[in-house]
């Protein structure tokens, strides 16, 4: 399935903005992040299709995945 | 007193009188300082109904506790008066240096009461004190001012606290500003001072501020600054990004309000980032007195230097006017700072212009400037440099949102509460963040009682954004809890690690006092009711509690908030018993005793 994957922050570095890339069904975001080298300490905020999400959280094809550090700010 | 000066600054301005009294310290015990104290102040020494431009208004430049002390972030102080904007209580918070060097001359806070003939500046080192003619100065933007106010005083390290234009031409969004950049921006502030023909305030001081228990006070600014240091955000996501990091998160969840709150979703989004900002734009970090998060930006573009710009900023001329050009707004950032204007209150105005524009109500004919429409980078620069100078067609911008708004016939265009400009989340998105939205003491305001925290960006824990249950409950303890910290003189940003357990640690060791958290957070509600009590008096009611139309009847048209609008009077009774307010919103008579009010 097809997952348009958005990194954000310290994430980038080393890694990419945005992709559009290739996943087996039933893949979840900690598998994502997994594949990216992501350690779970970096892995603060996640939106699927702008919605808050878990590192077991399921995706679908078709779903743009956002993956954040820890921000904030005001 | 430990931390504190023990002393107030008094100055009348109409009859020159210069004194000083000692600082109250029973008060000072309830109200803690800062927002707090100088805000009781206010309520006891103005009568209700005065005109905010008249004489009889009187300004507080308020220190906490903490300020100048060796806490972290310890650099803030606030500006107190009665809002030229909305005749609400302003309290509008500043970091930088200015504040601390007020203690280290020995005063806990300046209060300018009355009308000078002429314009004037205030001279304060240590114990000499002066009011000096100012009438060079005026017309001068920020930085000049500050320079040739450092070259009048032959003291290169003096602090400066100043307006610019804009406060002499008496804006309602008129900034006070500090140390060249950084600024007390909200309410309209700046028109205080400027109907006083106050220029300035310089401040040298040789003293030093000493905690009440020096050990125990090492020992908890120690464990804050560790604690500060090693969480995610105040660690490494607000030093490497600055406050613009958010731009993403908050479009990421189409709650970024974009042509004057029309949609939720900007394209412009990654091309005015923090990300791009750090990438091509930043010069360096400018933090503020003894400050470890450094969030503060210096940018530079096509040749041009300055601070910031910050997120709302970024988000006030970008996404809210659909301007994606960062240069341009770096550099509409800069004209409110050398203007001394509001940098949320003047884009958002302008994004208000654009979409009177829009709709046929502003005519062509009627600009002196560049055309009003999306996305214009020459609109946002020309058009603040003319509000700050009350230009033209400028002149009606310096006004603001809500009246500008109300002379087209269209007030339900104005993103306003109690006419202050919103600032940059769509509360269509987050249920708790529009409620304090809706309750905050100063109008439509994102920084006293931050619940985009819990609601986006998870922390201390997360909470479903669009949900009800519980949220009325967070924004009242959020806003007692912000009471708190703007009283204390640190930055709001050290809410991220630090809970009140650790303000409690800090205030116990500066002062001597021994406040268990729950006392602290008794004193910002304490704090919170005055405020409330204050606005009431001025003719507000629960009536006043609410958000603009569009937010409450026009559900998002796309994006990933699509669908919602905000459900407030689900939430508002809900607040209003946690806060021992009747069905009017006004505090009963219980509540007030309790808080000693």
């Amino acid at each position: 399935m097809k997952i348009t994957v958005k990194l954000f922050a310290t994430l980038r570095t080393g890694r990419f903005k945005a992709e559009s890339r290739e996943y087996a069904p039933g893949t979840t975001v900690a598998g994502v992040a997994r594949e990216l080298n992501i350690p779970r300490e970096e892995l603060a905020l996640i939106l699927i299709n702008g919605r808050s999400a878990e590192p077991d959280s399921e995706l679908s094809d078709g779903d743009t995945l956002s993956l954040f550090p820890p921000v904030g700010g005001g | 007193m430990g931390v504190y000066a023990g002393k107030i600054l008094r100055v009348n301005l109409t009859t020159g009188a210069v004194a000083t009294e000692p600082l109250p310290a029973e008060k000072a015990k309830l109200f803690l300082g800062g927002r707090g104290l100088a805000g009781r102040m206010l309520a006891e020494e103005i009568p209700a109904g005065i005109d905010p431009l008249g004489p009889e208004n009187k300004i507080f430049f308020a220190t906490g506790p903490l300020t100048g002390s060796a806490a972290p972030t310890g650099g803030r102080y606030m500006v107190v008066t009665k809002s030229p904007l909305n005749n609400v209580i302003a309290s509008s918070n500043s970091g930088g240096f200015w504040g601390a060097e007020l203690k280290f001359a020995g005063y806990d806070m300046v209060v300018v009461e009355g009308k000078a003939k002429e314009p004037v500046y205030i001279y304060v080192k240590d114990d000499t004190v002066e009011i000096r003619p100012a009438a060079r100065f005026w017309g001068m933007q920020t930085n000049e001012t500050v320079d040739a106010l450092l070259a009048e005083v032959g003291d290169n390290r003096a602090r400066v606290l100043n307006i610019g234009p804009a406060g002499e031409k008496l804006s309602l969004i008129a900034a006070v500003m500090n140390d060249r950049w950084r600024a007390a921006g909200r309410s309209g502030v700046g028109a205080v001072m400027g109907s006083k023909n106050l220029k300035a305030i310089v401040v040298r001081g040789s003293g030093k501020v000493e905690a009440a228990n020096p050990e125990k006070y090492k020992e908890v600014t120690g464990a804050a600054l560790k604690k500060i240091r090693e969480n995610g955000v105040t660690g490494e996501g607000l030093p490497a990004y600055g406050t613009a990091i958010l731009v993403n998160i908050i479009n990421e969840n189409g709650i970024y309000p974009t042509r004057n709150f029309q949609e939720g979703v900007f394209a412009g989004a990654e091309a005015t980032s923090g990300e791009t900002l750090a990438e091509k734009y930043l010069k360096k970090k400018d933090p503020c007195f003894r400050c470890p998060i450094a969030c503060g930006r210096y940018c530079e573009v096509d040749g041009e230097e300055g601070g910031g710009p910050e997120y709302e900023t970024i988000w006030a001329f970008g996404a809210d006017c659909g301007v994606s050009d960062l240069p341009s707004i770096i550099k509409a950032n800069n004209v409110c700072n050398e203007m001394g204007l509001d940098t949320i209150s003047a884009g958002a105005t302008i994004a208000a212009a654009m979409e009177l524009y829009q709709r046929g109500l502003i005519k062509p004919e009627e600009l002196d400037g560049p055309e009003l429409v999306w996305g214009s980078g020459e609109a946002i620069i020309e058009w603040t440099r003319k509000m700050g100078r009350a230009e033209g067609f400028g002149a009606r911008l310096a006004l603001g949102s809500a009246r500008l708004c109300e002379l087209y016939g269209a007030p339900e265009l104005s993103m306003t509460v109690k006419k202050l400009e919103l600032p940059a989340y769509d509360p269509r998105g987050v249920m708790g963040h529009g409620l304090q939205y809706a309750t905050a003491n100063r109008g439509g305001c994102h920084v006293r009682g931050y619940l985009i925290s819990p609601e986006i960006l998870g922390s201390p824990q997360a909470l479903d954004r669009f949900a009800l249950e519980g949220k009325a409950e967070w924004a009242k303890i959020f806003q007692d809890l912000t009471s708190v910290i703007d009283s204390l003189g640190v930055c709001l940003f050290t809410s991220f690690p630090l809970g009140a357990q650790d303000y409690a640690d800090l205030y116990n060791a500066a002062t001597g006092e021994s406040l268990t958290a729950e006392e602290l957070l008794a004193c910002g509600e304490r704090i919170f009711n005055n405020e409330r009590l204050f606005n009431l008096q001025e003719g507000y009611s629960a009536a006043d509690d609410t958000l603009p139309r569009r937010l409450l009847a026009e559900p998002m048209p796309e994006g990933p908030t699509k669908g919602h609008v905000h459900l407030l009077d689900k939430l508002l009774p809900e607040y209003y018993r946690l806060r021992g307010w009747d069905a009017d919103g006004v505090p009963t008579a219980e509540k007030k005793q309790a808080l000693g009010l």
